[in-house]
């Protein structure tokens, strides 16, 4: 009995085709839209099975062994039993069997992708397959012209983009060898790949892989043999994907270089690109991003083949690859830096939770959000610095809307004036909003996130103030100070749990700051007089906020440390590394105010 | 509100109205006209033919017609970047026709902004224009010094989330005066301006210097006074990601203590303030 069959409602059954006998389970109201999801090498069903489970309370999901694998029967004899029109023949009947007056929607992960690339341009399933979504699994015939393409113009990039390829496809010529394989996987190999996967791939331990791999990785080999020379040496020229492709691509797959799927549109006409910063098992790495990107796909596609039109407009921005359907959270979002950054991740198709002590701004960030592309979009009306409201904050969050996947703590005020002007009331105040805030937002949604397992990434807004001194901004450069140290020690105590920590420092950008900012040690008028003067200031420089929202997605994209983005500040910040003389005589300069 | 003296209109100002309801006519002929395809140059073409029909022989400035997110004037660093392109319209596209044609010697200048079907940000962005029509008028008749309307006008526009996009006019205005132009027999335009109308401008400028006040509404010293009784043509102009939103109409300014014939909208029948009234 494997974990899946103990799922509530599974069922399991036997499907005879071309000689063998395919294990198939099916989770779900068989009455929804049937989702199969086709496992990859070497593995059996089970490495979907968190993904299974995620899918099962919204579709008819089915899974199957592939012949050989898992509890499936193996062909008789193995040379020539793995032929990807045979393999196709196994998808039909199953399909026949499970689903058969609907088409299905179709998942592949590694060798599943790989066949279902072939299931997908094929004549005799046309009008059978409502929509595929591929990961880690290229067509060997697509893959076949890539390679064409480059040994027939080879400029030293494309050569370049082969030989990395050529590099991370090791395995494939070691499982060309004869008997080799095989006697590995029985042996050695097979005993040590499950702490291999935890140490190398960062699988979790537990009840995958299960323990037919040593069975599944020989019979498996044949899947190479049979088909990878072949396909290479005579790629077919007709391999147009007849169905919608969602191509889910992990950043850090050993196996497979992203270059791959440069021209893929040629092939898959009607693609969608996902990216995720993961490595190759994705399936059981990130089970909830592919469970959100699976589940949205497919029932993009439902509805279109009902004639539903299109719900919301579609998110275009320039990283909805990496961020549709993502849930971001911003604090300080009604305004400024804020603000921008929650538009820019609602352009990317993420949803937003967008958190400001001032109620109106944050509803009306929310509801620009969703105009632009946030598929749904929250207001949140919470002081950062208030340590209850933020534990009640995460646990709603966490609750109604999932766990983060983005976090960006942005609130923050401006504090002018000297030292001895600055009373204990004004650094309290300043470093509740900067510092403790920040604290507070890491803590908790951090926890969460390093409790799912699943990866995130935190950004705290920061300031070029925070290596630059001033006379002006004592306490306000140490509230940043202290922003950036923190998150350059988080970053250094997440980054085994795949939880990337930026620290912004922006420089002058033209905000809402230097109007509310307080000027300690003059009195009503004259903080008037200075916050006038300094917006006035701050809108000559006129650097907008949208340029910061920028450098933050890509920050998030990139896994960058530190940021300073505008040209003051990444100047400062080299004078601070290299020239911090220089720097500390302009610290002692009078502020023109 | 302005019914009463809207309706005692003096002939001056019924020649203004008359020529801002002919823009206004021409821009919804052609905005009707308007399919995929059509680039800015052409949609130009057709305001100026059909103005020219109708008898316009001079203008303050020639056709502008925006498309697409140059309605936003996303990335637009020197004014020829101003005049219409060869950008073809979309489905989906907001886009902004602009004109100040001059007849029987009187000037409108007027801006129109739609768009290529549906387009929520869009009908967002004009329905958020009214409140900043609201926001001039009173404060003209509070009689705030232009800069500081300019600043409010600027807060509202952040408060609601969007770029100030009027900035990228030459000299960032918000608003400029309009007058009476003679009428000759020919009418030399330069970089698309009427050489008539700029004199205009360049001796009230002049002028204006000598006294402390300029014919240009900026956010700049020269526009810390209060209104000046005239005509000031306004555009408030609204960005948001690649989506950009205007009016321009004739604001009347009048040196009446009584604050609502102080100042008012030369008319209120006009396609933006429609849509307003029927509360779409
Ligand atoms: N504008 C700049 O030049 C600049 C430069 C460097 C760093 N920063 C930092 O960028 C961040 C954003 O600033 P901005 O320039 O967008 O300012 P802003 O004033 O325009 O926006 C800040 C937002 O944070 C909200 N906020 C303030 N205190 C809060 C609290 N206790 N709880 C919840 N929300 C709160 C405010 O209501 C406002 O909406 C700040 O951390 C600031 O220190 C700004």
């Amino acid at each position: 009995m494997t974990d899946l069959m103990k799922i509530h409602g599974a069922r399991e059954r036997w499907v005879s085709t071309g000689g063998v006998e395919l294990c198939v389970v099916e989770l779900g109201d068989a009455a929804r839209p049937t989702v199969v999801l086709v496992h990859g090498y070497p593995d059996s069903k089970e490495v979907w099975s968190e993904v299974a489970t995620r899918l099962a309370d919204r579709f008819h999901v089915v899974l199957y062994d592939v012949r050989g694998m898992g509890r499936s029967t193996a062909p008789a004899p193995l040379r020539g039993g793995y032929t990807l029109e045979k393999l196709t023949d196994d998808f039909m009947a199953v399909i026949d069997a499970v689903s058969p007056d609907r088409p299905v929607h179709l998942v592949g992960h590694d060798w599943g992708s790989v066949q279902s690339w072939e299931f997908v341009t094929v004549k005799r399933t046309e009008g059978r397959i409502a929509s595929f979504t591929s990961m880690s699994g290229p067509s060997l015939d697509h893959f076949g012209h890539w390679i064409k393409q480059r040994m027939k113009r080879p400029t030293p990039r494309k050569v370049g983009q082969l030989l990395g390829q050529g590099a991370k496809s090791w395995y494939v010529y070691m499982l060309h060898t004869p008997v080799l394989p095989e006697l590995a996987w029985r042996g050695p190999l097979g005993k040590r790949w499950p702490k291999i996967l935890e140490r190398v791939e960062r699988v979790p331990a537990g009840d995958y892989p299960t323990p037919s791999l040593p069975s599944d990785a020989a019979h498996g080999a044949w899947l190479y043999r049979d088909n990878v020379r072949a396909r290479l040496r005579r790629p077919r020229e007709d391999a147009y994907a007849h169905t919608p492709v969602q191509l889910i691509t992990p950043l850090g797959d050993a196996f497979l270089s992203p270059k791959l799927y440069d021209q893929l549109e040629l092939w898959a006409p009607r693609l969608t690109r996902r990216t995720l910063p993961a490595k190759h098992w994705v399936p059981r790495t990130r089970p909830d991003q592919l469970t959100a990107w699976i589940g949205e796909f497919v029932t993009a596609n439902e509805d279109l083949e009902a004639g539903v039109p299109a719900q919301r407009t579609v998110a275009d921005g320039k990283y909805a690859d990496r961020f549709g359907g993502q849930l971001v959270l911003v604090t300080g979002a009604g305004s400024g830096i804020g603000r921008a950054t929650a538009f820019a991740f609602a352009e990317a198709g993420a949803r937003v939770i967008a958190v400001d002590r001032d109620a109106e701004s944050a509803a009306r960030t929310a509801e620009m959000a969703q105009l632009i592309g946030a598929p749904t979009a929250w207001a949140e009306t919470v002081d950062v610095t208030d340590e209850q409201a933020m534990e009640k904050l995460a646990e709603k969050v966490a609750a109604e809307y999932g766990v983060l996947d983005v976090l960006v703590n942005n609130a923050g005020i401006g504090l002018s004036g000297s030292f001895f002007d600055t009373t204990p009331e004004d650094w309290k105040k300043v470093l509740d909003v900067n510092l403790w805030g920040v604290i507070h937002g890491c803590r908790l949604f951090g926890k969460q996130m390093a409790e799912r397992g699943q990866g995130g990434h935190i950004v705290n807004t920061a300031s070029a103030a925070a290596y630059q001194p001033s006379k002006a901004l004592p306490a306000y450069s140490t509230s940043k100070a202290a922003v950036l140290m923190l998150s350059e020690c988080l970053r250094a105590e997440l980054s085994d749990q795949g939880i990337g920590v930026s620290a912004i420092c922006p420089g002058l950008v033209n905000t809402n700051i230097t109007a509310t900012a307080r000027f300690a040690g003059v009195d009503a008028e004259e903080e008037k007089r200075r916050q006038k003067k300094s917006s006035r200031l701050y809108g000559l420089r006129n650097y907008p906020p949208e340029k910061v929202a920028d450098a933050i997605l890509s920050a998030v994209v990139h896994d960058k440390a530190v940021v300073p983005v505008t040209p003051e500040a990444r100047g400062a910040h080299l004078m601070s590394r290299f020239t911090p003389r220089a720097l500390r005589a302009i610290a002692r300069m009078e502020p023109p105010l | 509100m302005t019914s009463a003296v809207v309706r005692e209109l003096s002939a001056e100002l019924r020649g203004f109205r008359e020529v801002q309801t002919l823009a206004y006519a021409c821009a919804e002929a052609v905005a009707a006209q308007l399919k995929p395809g059509v680039t800015e140059r052409e949609a130009a073409r057709m305001q100026r033919e059909w103005l020219r029909e109708r008898g316009v022989r001079d203008w303050f400035h020639l056709p502008f017609a925006w498309f697409g997110d140059r309605t936003a004037f996303v990335n637009f660093r020197i004014p020829l970047q101003f005049f219409p392109t060869n950008r073809k319209l979309e489905a989906g596209m907001p886009f902004i026709l602009d004109m100040a044609p001059v007849h029987k010697g009187f000037t409108a200048d007027i801006g129109y902004s739609g768009c290529l079907g549906l387009n929520p940000v869009h009908d967002k962005l004009l329905a958020d224009l009214e409140a900043h029509r609201e926001l001039i008028l009173r404060e003209v008749r509070e009689r705030r010094t232009l800069r500081e309307i300019y600043e409010d006008v600027d807060r509202l526009m952040v408060r609601q989330g969007y770029a100030n996009r009027h900035r990228a006019y030459p000299f960032g205005v918000i608003a400029h005066k309009v007058d009476r132009v003679r009428e000759r027999r020919i009418n030399p335009t330069l970089f698309g301006f009427g050489t008539q109308s700029l004199k205009g401008l360049a001796s009230d400028a002049v002028h204006g210097h000598r006294d402390g006040w300029s014919p240009l509404w900026s956010p700049y010293k020269f526009s810390d006074h209060p209104p000046r009784p005239g005509l000031w043509a306004v555009e408030p102009h609204l960005g948001f990601r690649g989506t950009g939103a205007k009016f321009e109409e004739i604001l009347v300014v009048t040196d009446s203590t009584d604050p609502e014939e102080s100042a008012f909208w030369l008319d209120d029948d006009l396609p933006h303030v429609r849509r307003w009234a029927e509360g779409i």
